[in-house]
């Protein structure tokens, strides 16, 4: 287990450095002078420029620039923004925990519909719901969540005025950062109607999140319960005269879990690429959204840091993912 | 896969068999069926939207702004699917943006697929140190959502068409590389390769000849979902603003210019993104079939 571990970190490290690598590229080597965006249509006088060159270190060699970015990563320092000045790593954690609620409410809200439906489309392989189930999973697997989070809005905000159509909770209600999930933080403030508030805002964006995920959960469920279902052991149980609820349940989900819970873990990539789109839309004030912003804004350290930043995070999620796997799976560790 | 002499008279016996067979497979997937006819009816309206769209797509009829459907109230059969904030035809910008979504398709899919299975290839055959290289800068690639990913180069190369297929194609290939990869290796320990190397085949015949056939059927599955994904996300840049520019008639491109109309005009919001749906629907349809006609580990799953 230990050298299985090993082996991982082992593959870890190269990939960190090539992310590190990569990151540092697109502002150094790539067209494009970032001091003088930076300067932005006023432009700058020479002296200045020369200053400012001199105070980032782009006058020094490239591999001198990578080192000290290299050392400044490992230190939690990725620079300032151009346009706050405030360090990207604050700003970073400052918005990650709206990312990752809405994040983790969109993945329940995936793995709670789109386990039991995957389940239930292999035990009813063939019938009327199976088809039903999987054709619509193939709809959202399909679905352009740009428009379709437009097609909610105009029906559940615009027609039905049921939930509002953007930000995490209602400008009436104010209180302080405690956790950085409103969800929580609005049962602390103690207001009446904030937390009713922050769900509002909540039931949009997860379901526009959740679309995809939630697709490629029940595909996976079900062709991964197809597959364990017509193993030996399973007729064993049944030939045993075990319940189908026994059968299914106990036997057959807790094999086909095993590539499930994979698929769940690769999803972290997708579904962070989902929130630029989502946040986008919804003016959800988390990583996706400030993203996008940056790159529109040409903040080249807030695009290089959250650019480094979201893909460790990947990297951890699938690391952690590899070794699970591992640890759930025996014959995976030996190879 | 029997035959390790390609003489072309075999090869012509055996080619209307396999074609007959794989349609066979293919056509007892009804889904796969009928997204096969609504890609072949796309294909149409990709070729001969200039033919079939009654107005050029950028022509703005001043007032005809925001004209509905003609089965809704204040329609009219002069433009059948209504026209938008400008005037312009939405059938015709419709036609036409089929022709960009295909275009894009055909293009990311071809460079993701040619680029990715040529360095899968490398990487099977090639010694242990290029190949444990060529992987770890595929894992770099796919640590990067593939959105974000293609979002930043785009902004580095600017917003463009052109660039946004190439960011796509970029962020697509590390999954041909896997795959192709994974199945080389597969095919490489089996005895028909040792026996090609043996009767004295290079390396170069056994790379293309011996061993890339037998690999092409998950390759082919591929480019299925490369192709909508393709769709997708090329769609997803133009609404971002990072993908084709306006007036480009290309659907994500004109979703995002129509957002702020969407509570006033539903029809300029809902049919682009209805006809990216469809599109990808049948094409990912298509890409079932294909499986299960392909792939023989999961034939009849």
């Amino acid at each position: 287990m230990i050298k299985f571990l090993l082996s991982r970190l082992l593959t870890f490290l190269p990939t960190f450095i090539g992310v590190t690598l990569i990151s540092f590229a697109f502002i150094r080597v790539l067209p494009g002078d970032p001091i003088i965006v930076m300067a932005g249509e006023r432009g700058m006088s020479e002296e200045r420029y020369q200053e400012l060159v001199a105070e980032l270190g782009y006058d020094r060699p490239v591999l001198v620039q990578y080192w000290e970015y290299l050392g400044g990563v490992i230190q939690g320092d990725l620079g300032d923004s151009f346009v706050t000045k405030r360090p990207v790593w604050d700003e970073f954690f400052a918005l990650f925990p709206a990312t990752l609620e809405l994040s983790a409410c969109a993945m329940t809200l995936a793995i709670l519909i789109g386990l039991p439906a995957g389940v239930i489309a292999a035990v009813y392989r063939g019938k009327f719901f199976d088809r039903a189930l999987m054709s619509t999973a193939l709809i959202g697997y399909s679905m352009p969540i740009f428009w379709w989070a437009l097609l909610l809005i105009i029906v559940f905000s615009g027609n039905l005025q049921w939930t509002p159509v953007s930000g995490r909770i209602d400008l009436l209600y104010y209180f302080d950062d405690v956790t950085g999930f409103m969800l929580i933080d609005s049962i602390l403030s103690g207001q009446k109607g904030a937390f009713i508030s922050a769900v509002r805002h909540l039931i949009l964006p997860t379901i526009v999140l959740a679309t995809v995920p939630l697709a490629v959960i029940a595909r996976q469920t079900r062709s991964a319960m197809l597959e364990v279902l017509s193993e030996d052991y399973i007729r064993t149980a049944k030939a045993k005269g075990l319940g189908p609820a026994r059968i299914n349940g106990m036997h057959a989900m807790r094999n086909a879990l095993i590539p499930v819970i994979t698929v769940i873990g690769l999803s972290v990539g997708t579904l962070l690429a989902g929130a630029i789109l989502t946040e986008t839309i919804f003016s959800w004030p988390g990583i996706g959204k400030w993203m996008v912003d940056s790159i529109f804004r040409r903040d080249y350290p807030v695009v290089q840091g959250g650019l480094l930043l979201i893909a460790l995070m990947v990297m951890i999620v699938n690391l952690i993912v590899d070794v699970l796997y591992g640890f759930i799976n025996p014959k995976i560790r030996k190879q | 896969m029997t035959d390790l002499t390609p003489e072309a008279t075999a090869a012509e016996q055996a080619r209307p068999s396999r074609l007959r067979e794989f349609w066979f497979y293919f056509s007892e997937n009804r889904g796969a069926v009928m997204g096969f006819y609504v890609f072949v009816a796309f294909v149409i309206m990709a070729a001969g939207a200039d033919i079939l769209a009654p107005y050029s797509p950028t022509e703005q009829f001043r007032d005809h702004t925001l004209v509905p459907p003609f089965w809704q109230e204040g329609g009219s059969t002069q433009f059948l699917f209504g026209t938008d904030p400008l005037g312009r035809d939405m059938l015709s910008r419709l036609l036409h943006g089929a022709r960009f979504s295909f275009f894009v398709g055909i293009v990311v899919a071809s460079v993701a697929a040619f680029g990715g299975v040529l360095i899968g290839l490398i990487s099977g055959f090639a010694p242990k140190w290029l190949d444990t290289i060529i992987m770890r800068i595929m894992d770099i690639i796919l640590a990067f959502p593939s959105l974000l990913l293609a979002l930043v180069l785009v902004a580095i190369l600017g917003p463009s068409l052109f660039n946004a297929m190439l960011a796509i194609a970029i962020v697509l290939q590390p999954h041909y590389v896997r795959l192709t990869r994974a199945s080389v290796l597969g095919e490489l320990s089996k005895d028909y390769v040792t026996s090609a190397r043996v009767a004295g085949a290079g390396l170069f015949r056994r790379m293309f000849i011996t061993v890339l056939p037998n690999c092409l059927a998950p390759i082919i599955v591929q480019v299925a979902l490369s192709f909508s994904n393709a769709i997708l996300d090329v769609a997803a840049l133009g609404f971002l603003g990072m993908g084709a520019q306006p007036p480009t008639p290309e659907w994500g491109t004109m979703l995002a210019e129509a957002r702020e109309f969407i509570l006033r005009a539903w029809w300029v919001v809902t049919l682009p993104g209805i006809a990216i749906l469809v599109t990808v629907l049948a094409i990912n349809l298509m890409g079932d079939g294909l499986r299960d006609a392909l792939d023989p580990k999961l034939k009849r799953s």
